[in-house]
């Protein structure tokens, strides 16, 4: 096996210095009649040239080289090369967790640059090292905040992606937690006044998304508003971080959680992405996940290493923030090289490109289609309502190579035909004006 | 001659921090010419119109090239050597894992593009399933948790879901001393109590305990099997057993599976519900502290109830997802998992073929077994009981000159290797976990060897040498203490005037 370092015959010295006549012998332990007789069923070993090979005919049947309109918590957007080029140094790439702080400065400078970038971004104090995603960060943040308010129940925006709310439910059911949901208005938002209806003396908290997964963006001050005055915090996800370099970060929110894929991460059938949640300095101690601090060795030199780890499993087990371990590292590094290729102007100008992308595209389906959810500003994806099931418009784009907003009746029935589309700076006038047009036969 | 053979020192250039590089003005972003009419955000947005990004940097390229760079080799990897973080199964991740996960119709794929042109990664996702299941004697398989972690509490929903269906979710789980962190915090998260369970003097399951504390309340042992302590529980099926016999399940952390893949499976033995790390066992890369990703395999009995979606195959032989499975557990991640993680598994068991995956098993074990044989004597062996892929030691002979665990992993540093795992399992005091994995030739082990030798050596000679290491890397020991007790979690500009609050 050409990736194991040993000939037969260092095998079997080893062996004779271990004072073993056979590899069987190693196995011992393991009762006879356990032991694998002979080879697994599995495919015979192939050559690196036929792995490539075989991975290359399941890329094609994947179809690469289509146009996408698709969002919802996955987005396009351009990936600078620098981000692989970096990722693939073998120091970061293959290292772990930074247990050892001597030898994994590069990797803490690197996620303590991510923590104080995501820190700017947000308008949070505080952020962690990493989760392992948005929907996965959506749970985390509600038992966070059971823990800091001493309450339990969350009330949570049906504008919250749904697959956020599903995974939250998984959790929420063995924690005791009631989620009690809130709808949403003709403008798009989360309805206001059913929100202030449904927070109680009991509620932890409550849980929005901004921009929500319509595309449209929530009035956080006055989601903080309703939220505080019961005593409850205020829980703002974001699944397209691109926003935040034009719309107002949830400085009202007491934690944030984040879906950083937008930064640099590919779409890749849905993962690997890197959740994050941020929040103010005063309620670190119940954050869950790493957090990386600055310090100094003994000869006083800056320097960088894990902290606050008392919060984690390894040390508190069963009264653990979390159980989570290993977390999305590599991910937040391709996201912190994003936000340092783009920086304070870039991120600004990416986000203004797919604000106009956006506008543009929906202007040109208000034309032919009705386009929902206006009154309220929106970041790059929109709503449309058309006559015919959008399945079936679809399926004429997909003869185009390109593919069409997500219908959106398997999360909710009641919209008919509507469909989320999702504009980036990769969309093009021209792919616009195509499906436009598809639409409008 | 110095006895340290195989690392020397070099060049090691400083680098602050990106945001002291920054200047306004720099860049290293172009977007192409906007087709469409610029919208102005004021008008667009309105109140939630944002006009500064703070303390963002401003970089050029060669900067971001530079400064990533740097930042990389004050780092150690697998790449660097030998790496033997006990429990972590540090070992080579294949470059060819990283093309094919990053071939444009895998890594372009959207989540909800639609199934007719995503057949090429629902077959990945198909063929990586039927291996996981064949490799460890499970009936089916879930790919969908994110690491490991995520994975046990996957499972431990499974067996909740399963008992209730019967009437009855339970309140408790048993976990041995010896287990993971993870395990109980697991526990909690599904809404069990802990109920601790004691190793007898071999590091096993001591089974007039587990006789003993098994009962109705009880839903489910999790056991690590090989252990922590890197040995095989012998007495698997009885185990399973004496649960299945009061109605409770055996659940198995996988995270040890390097020592069994293609010699033996769980399932074969009782194990009702388990989890594999692919990035531990599979390959895929730790990336400093992830991605990860943790399939949780079961037994047919639990299979109703695995998280939706599932892949099944339509009658016109095309692959779906099925998500009409009203008694699963429901979402555990958005999406299906880390697929990327999915594929780089399968190049690596494709790579190696079923004679390859049991030749890594049986290096990864004479490996660890080779290093337990040179080192006995050099530092205590706490059980005798035979090892796995990983072997335990402590620091009692240490001890007596005031050196710990921990003194020793930093002196192993200056040596040109990655400290082992240090002070875990807390069954042992002072414990030194070395798991080479099979990725180490015979010259390496032998360098490792001479150097836990002569820092034995060092300890009898020169403690202080051994208390002050590392000597050779850019910082020294830190102070961890003022890094809790006044946490500095983000960089701030140093003229800026102390917050109001």
């Amino acid at each position: 096996m050409r990736y194991l370092p040993k000939s037969h015959a260092e095998r079997q010295s080893m062996l004779r210095e271990i004072g073993l006549t056979s590899i069987d012998d190693l196995f011992a332990p393991i009762p006879a009649d356990f032991r694998v007789k002979g080879d697994l069923n599995l495919p015979r070993a192939f050559a690196e040239s036929e792995i490539v090979d075989y991975f290359r005919q399941r890329s094609a049947e994947n179809a690469a080289g289509y146009a996408s309109f698709l969002g919802a918590g996955a987005y396009h957007h351009y990936r600078p090369v620098v981000i692989d080029s970096l990722i693939s140094r073998g120091e970061f790439f293959t290292a772990y967790t930074p247990y050892q702080p001597e030898l994994a400065q590069g990797t803490l400078q690197a996620i303590f640059e991510f923590q104080t970038m995501i820190c700017e971004l947000t308008g949070m104090e505080v952020a962690n090292a990493s989760m392992y995603d948005g929907s996965t960060a959506t749970p985390e943040t509600v038992m966070m905040a059971a823990r800091v308010t001493g309450r339990h129940g969350a009330v949570v925006a049906r504008s919250v992606h749904p697959e956020y709310r599903e995974v939250l439910a998984t959790y929420a059911r063995h924690q005791g937690v009631p989620i009690t949901a809130a709808g949403f208005l003709e403008n798009g938002r989360v309805d206001l006044k059913a929100l202030e209806q449904a927070v109680t003396d009991e509620t932890a908290c409550v849980l929005i998304q901004s921009p929500n997964f319509f595309g449209t963006i929530e009035d956080v001050g006055a989601a903080a508003d309703i939220a505080h005055r019961k005593g409850a915090l205020l829980v703002v996800m974001i699944s397209e971080a691109v926003s935040l370099g034009i719309v107002q970060p949830p400085v009202a929110a007491d934690i944030v959680g984040m879906e950083a894929q937008s930064f640099g991460v590919p779409v890749g059938f849905g993962g690997p992405y890197a959740g994050v949640i941020a929040t103010k300095e005063k309620f670190v101690r119940q954050m869950p996940g790493r957090l990386v601090g600055e310090t100094h060795d003994k000869n006083g030199k800056r320097a960088f290493c894990l902290t606050l780890t008392t919060r984690e499993q390894h040390i508190r087990r069963e009264k653990a923030t979390s159980n989570i371990c290993t977390n999305q590292a590599l991910v937040a590094l391709m996201a912190t090289i994003f936000m340092t290729v783009y920086g304070r102007e870039g991120l600004k100008e990416l986000a203004k490109h797919n604000l106009s992308k956006a506008a543009y595209a929906a202007g040109e389906f208000g034309k032919k289609a009705n386009v929902l959810f206006n009154g309220a500003p929106r970041f790059n994806e929109f709503v449309v309502q058309t006559n015919e099931d959008p399945k079936a418009i679809n399926d004429r784009l997909l003869q185009k190579k390109i593919v069409g907003g997500l219908p959106l009746k398997k999360f909710y029935p009641e919209m008919g035909n509507a469909a989320l589309w999702c504009c980036t700076e990769m969309s093009t006038r021209a792919q616009i004006e195509a499906v436009v047009k598809e639409v409008a036969q | 001659m110095s006895p340290i053979r195989k690392a020397t020192t070099h060049v090691n250039q400083n680098e602050g921090l990106i945001f002291e590089k920054s200047s306004p003005g720099k860049y290293a972003w172009k977007l192409p010419e906007l087709d469409v009419p610029e919208v102005d955000p004021a008008k667009a947005l309105g109140a939630a119109a944002r006009n500064d990004l703070g303390n963002m940097p401003e970089v050029s390229e060669i900067e971001v090239i530079r400064h990533f760079t740097r930042l990389s080799t004050w780092n150690y990897g697998v790449d660097t050597g030998m790496y033997p973080l006990g429990s972590c199964t540090m070992k080579y991740n294949p470059r060819v894992n990283e093309v094919a996960s990053r071939m444009e119709g895998l890594a372009g794929a959207h989540p909800y593009q639609p199934e007719k042109i995503s057949q090429g990664a629902l077959l990945i996702m198909k063929v990586l399933s039927k291996c996981l299941i064949e490799i460890t004697g499970m009936d089916a398989v879930t790919l969908q948790p994110a690491a490991g972690a995520h994975g046990e509490l996957t499972g431990i929903l499974l067996i909740r879901a399963y008992l209730e269906s019967k009437g009855n979710p339970r309140q408790k789980i048993l976990i041995p001393d010896s287990a993971h962190g993870t395990n109980p915090a697991t526990a909690a998260i599904a809404g069990y109590a802990v109920e601790n369970l004691k190793s007898n003097a071999a590091g096993m399951v001591d089974i007039p305990s587990l006789v003993a504390q098994t009962n109705e309340d009880v839903a489910a042992l999790m056991i690590t099997n090989p252990n922590t302590l890197g040995v095989f529980e012998q007495e698997i099926a009885k185990i399973a057993e004496i649960l299945h016999a009061k109605g409770a399940l055996l659940y198995m952390d996988g995270a040890n599976m390097n020592a069994l893949v293609g010699k033996a499976r769980p399932g074969d033995r009782g194990v009702d519900v388990m989890h594999m790390n692919l990035h531990k066992t599979f390959s895929t890369p730790h990336g400093g502290g992830g991605p990860g990703s943790g399939p949780v395999a079961c037994k047919q009995i639990l299979e109703p109830f695995l998280p939706v979606p599932v892949i099944v195959t339509r009658p016109n032989d095309t692959l779906a997802f099925d998500y009409d499975r009203p008694q699963s557990i429901g979402r555990v991640r958005a999406f299906y998992g880390n697929f990327g993680m999915h594929v780089r598994a399968l190049a690596y068991i494709m790579a190696n073929g079923p004679d390859g995956l049991r030749q890594t098993t049986e290096d990864a074990v004479l490996n660890a077994n080779y290093i337990r044989k040179k080192l006995d004597g050099y530092y205590d062996l706490p059980y005798p009981t035979p090892s796995m892929h990983e072997v335990v030691f402590s620091d009692r002979l240490q001890m007596k000159n005031g050196i710990r665990t921990g003194d020793i992993a930093k002196r192993l540093i200056d040596y040109g290797f990655h400290p082992y795992t240090v002070s875990f399992p807390l069954i042992v005091h002072g414990a030194l976990m070395i798991e080479p994995t099979e990725s180490e030739s015979r010259e390496e082990l032998d360098l490792l060897i001479d150097a836990m030798r002569s820092i034995a050596e060092e300890c009898e000679r020169d403690p202080k040498l051994v208390l002050e290491a590392p000597h050779t890397t850019r910082v020294s020991r830190l102070d961890e203490v003022t890094a809790a007790r006044k946490p500095l979690l983000r960089w701030k500009p140093k003229q800026q005037p102390a917050a109001a609050d």
